[in-house]
């Protein structure tokens, strides 16, 4: 039974789904919608750690860094957006957002 | 190599499982929690692979910052979150139809991908360079053919570090705030004057 890269492979498909699975059912919770885009960027992160290990190249690794270093950056101005939503709307339906524009 | 199986299903099972649960939870706070667990089983499978330094980075980073980040932020905000759940049930089945087909066309093409012999010739995963540990495998590379991109990745955080303090800064009116320059630029001319008191009488005004 060894385990080889394509089963690491289908759990960071499966992972990648459920992510987008949750963009689908959570369209109103921004909240859950900013949570499931950190899923999908880590199923990318096992993708590419995957076949770096299975590789035995370490760039595969250092894009992973990089992915990690936006995926907290995007994180922590999605998460500043939506605190200057909620003080300016009192609420954060996403169903409102379009207010925003212009 | 079974224990190595064993671990592998065991925590492949417990990532999708709380990935579920994130998607899933009536609570936030309890989808930020599963959230950290799956980042936790996510390490877990990066040591499984053979990438340490990047499962610490994992922990580190995703649980200690941005996980409590979210948690910060579930918790600051007063929101009626029953009322956010309207719809979970509508767009349900098409959800679970375009996820189901997504699931299928990647697990099949990953598949495909790794029998033609993506993976190598290798039997199993290594560290990226067998003579030396994972960290400084990551470093040779890092400091020397990406330092450039290194570079670029430190003002990325920069500049979201000064986006999100300048979101969320905001001045009360009312409240007494201390303004340096003012401080500095006053000289005794324009901090006190002299005043004649007449006996008696004391300062009006």
């Amino acid at each position: 039974m060894i385990i080889g890269l394509s089963h690491y492979l289908a759990v960071a498909a499966i992972l990648f789904t459920i992510g987008v699975f949750g963009i689908f059912v959570n369209r109103k919770n921004i909240i859950v919608i900013l949570m499931s885009i950190e899923l999908i960027l880590l199923a990318v992160n096992i993708n590419f750690v995957a076949f770096s290990a299975f590789l035995h190249n370490a760039i595969g690794q250092i894009y992973a860094m990089f992915i990690l270093t936006v995926a907290a950056a995007e994180a922590a101005v999605g998460l500043a957006i939506l605190v200057t939503f909620f003080r300016n709307r009192g609420d954060i339906a996403v169903d409102d957002a379009s207010v925003m524009k212009g | 190599m079974a224990l190595q199986a064993i671990a592998f299903y065991l925590l492949a099972a417990v990532t999708i499982a709380a990935g579920f649960g994130v998607v899933s939870a009536r609570n936030p706070v309890h989808s930020v929690l599963f959230l950290i667990l799956a980042f936790f089983s996510a390490a877990g499978l990066f040591v499984l692979m053979g990438a340490e330094f990047l499962a610490m980075l994992l922990v580190v980073v995703y649980v200690g910052a941005v996980a409590v980040l979210f948690l910060f932020v579930v918790m600051m905000l007063d929101v009626d979150f029953t009322a956010l759940r309207q719809g979970f049930a509508r767009s349900m089945p098409l959800g679970a139809a375009v996820a189901g087909i997504l699931a299928f066309e990647m697990v099949a093409v990953s598949a495909v991908v790794a029998n033609r012999g993506a993976g190598g010739t290798s039997e199993g995963p290594l560290a990226a360079t067998p003579d030396a540990p994972n960290a400084e495998a990551i470093g040779r590379v890092l400091y020397t053919d990406y330092v450039y991109f290194f570079q670029a990745a430190g003002l990325v955080l920069l500049v979201a570090m000064i986006g999100a303090i300048v979101l969320t800064l905001r001045h009360k009116p009312g409240v007494k705030r201390q303004v340096i320059a003012d401080q500095v630029a006053r000289t005794p001319a324009s901090g006190m004057r002299v005043v004649s008191v007449k006996p008696g009488e004391g300062i009006q005004e």
